[in-house]
């Protein structure tokens, strides 16, 4: 069950979307999280849809992956779009019906805004490796430094901690296995009987955690590791003309989802 | 030749501990030389690792990297770069989700321009013969593979020294295997200086010199076969010795060779 937990996951390619600047990528991501809350009208929606679809085309993404990066998320998009249904005032469907056609439709957009907002936030993820992202990330933030934050070390506990998720996850399947051998249920009882069931999981995991990040830090400092000042990078970013371009598209969408906006649509 | 690394009446102490875990090491390594060190959990033979690039401090006594004296804090990452050091979990020292991003996680640190750092990460891994899984995720590489991976992110500081703190400890028959040829073609090849902290016996026959430690003393040092002659003073220790040494001991022969073949020849000689 823990093997399909898809944050942090990259695909590897070559397509123009996984050459981008992460700076670009994350610029383009905020655009367009903005235009997806602009969109008001179903035309605006259906643009954000093509744009979304566009872009995952061009990545060569599959909408499967998306999918399946979309499942633990259920639960709150039904939620949501329930919510919606049943609180919206308008038009009942049938007479004396607590469901509105108004409400029918905001469920829907927000079924749409979420899993749109998840997926875009997928594409990010899958098209640039953990490194590039947090480098571009600090590159970004750097700014901030100015202000006395401390940005390198946020991005690389960022960093650590997208690197060492699947470890941990192999440690967590190791240490059910281990408890389950000595006879721990985690599948029955009630909801409190199996979060009590989790203690003896996340006693060990803790545990070890610590005692990881205690040799990781002595493997670092041998590596010379001494915090950010006077590093180097392998992979320098480029500003390429493609990331111009994609910067000015996504500054388009936004201005096109504000003018949609202002007509109703 | 002048040492490359110097003990000189090194003791150790724990802040916070009690009893002395280095009690007077004096140690000189020379350069290009493949040295091992045996000893049992607790010998203090990973403490006297850890000494030698200045990742612990003698409570007592010096510690010299070349002319470089380990407790000088401004001369800290001149040391650590050219003692470059791979420890036991390989899972807790790769620090990057591919592997070329983790080999060049050193020279990222140094300061190195990106294209010598491109130059030096594919040299590496082509040194360790990882260079066709730069593009991997470490996490779905074998045992040996990680380590492998670890020492070319060591080999891309290009150091003068190699130590390793029981590098093979955590993995399986084939990845020991592999990390030890791996080592020793390092030294033998380019020169490499390598120590070689390890409590597996078999790991130290190709060594040039073998010190074995005990309660944080050295008690042997000497080539391998001089030093698994003493044959008493191991099993005192309760170390193996190789099972050539056994048996040309138990038949009351010279036990100068760990070679099979030569140990046949000693014992066909006596039979006739």
């Amino acid at each position: 069950m823990l093997k399909d937990v898809t944050l942090g996951q990259y695909f590897p390619g070559n397509t123009v979307v996984h050459r981008l600047d992460p700076r670009t990528k994350i610029l383009l991501l905020i655009f367009f999280i903005v235009a997806l809350f602009t969109a008001k009208g179903w035309v605006g929606y259906g643009v954000m849809v093509l744009v979304t679809a566009a872009s995952m085309a061009a990545s060569h993404i599959s909408p499967k992956n998306i999918f399946k990066g979309l499942k633990p998320m259920i639960f709150i998009i039904v939620f949501t779009a329930a919510l919606n249904l049943f609180y919206t005032d308008g038009t009942p469907v049938l007479p004396g019906w607590p469901i509105t056609w108004e409400g029918a439709a905001r469920g829907a957009q927000m079924i749409l805004r979420i899993i749109l907002l998840i997926a875009g936030t997928f594409l990010l993820t899958y098209t640039t490796s953990p490194m590039a992202l947090t480098d571009g990330m600090e590159r970004l933030l750097s700014p901030l430094k100015k202000i006395g934050l401390p940005i390198h070390e946020i991005t690389m506990m960022m960093s650590m901690a997208l690197r060492f998720i699947p470890t941990l996850i192999e440690e967590t399947d190791k240490i059910m296995s281990a408890q389950k051998a000595r006879g721990a249920d985690f599948e029955n009882g009630n909801l409190l009987q199996r979060a009590k069931a989790l203690l003896p999981i996340l006693v060990p995991l803790f545990v070890s955690s610590f005692r990881r990040a205690d040799e990781l830090a002595v493997a670092m400092e041998s590596r010379c590791y001494h915090g950010g000042s006077g590093r180097t990078r392998m992979k320098q970013l480029h500003f390429a003309p493609r990331d111009l371009w994609a910067l000015l598209l996504g500054a388009v969408l936004v201005a096109g989802m504000f003018v949609l906006k202002h007509f109703g649509l | 030749m002048d040492p490359i690394i110097r003990f000189e009446n090194v003791h150790f102490t724990y802040p916070e501990g009690e009893r002395e875990i280095l009690c007077g090491v004096d140690l000189s390594i020379a350069p290009g030389s493949f040295v091992a060190v045996l000893g049992h959990n607790g010998s203090g033979k990973s403490t006297l690792a850890k000494h030698m690039n200045a990742i612990l401090l003698p409570s007592s006594g010096k510690v010299f990297v070349r002319e470089l004296d380990t407790a000088d804090e401004t001369k800290l990452l001149d040391i650590r770069r050219r003692v470059g050091m791979v420890f036991q979990n390989p899972d807790n020292q790769i620090v990057a989700n591919v592997v070329e991003d983790d080999v060049a996680f050193a020279p990222e640190n140094l300061g190195v321009p990106s294209e010598e750092i491109r130059q030096r990460v594919d040299a590496a891994l082509r040194q360790v013969g990882m260079y066709e899984f730069r593009m991997h995720a470490p996490h779905l590489l074998s045992g040996g593979q990680k380590q492998r991976v670890a020492i070319a992110g060591v080999l891309a500081m290009e150091p003068e020294v190699l130590v390793l703190d029981e590098p093979t400890a955590m993995l399986d028959p084939q990845g020991r295997l592999e990390v030890i040829q791996t080592v020793t073609r390092l030294c033998r090849e380019k020169g490499m200086t390598v120590v070689l902290i390890t409590h597996h016996m078999e790991e130290c026959i190709g060594a040039d010199r073998l010190v074995v430690m005990s309660n944080g003393a050295i008690v042997a040092d000497g080539s391998p076969a001089e030093v698994f002659s003493q044959v008493e003073l191991m099993e005192r220790e309760g170390l193996d010795v190789p099972e050539t040494t056994r048996v040309l001991h138990e038949l009351g022969l010279p036990t100068e060779t760990l070679d099979t073949e030569s140990c046949a020849a000693l014992i066909a000689e006596k039979l006739r």
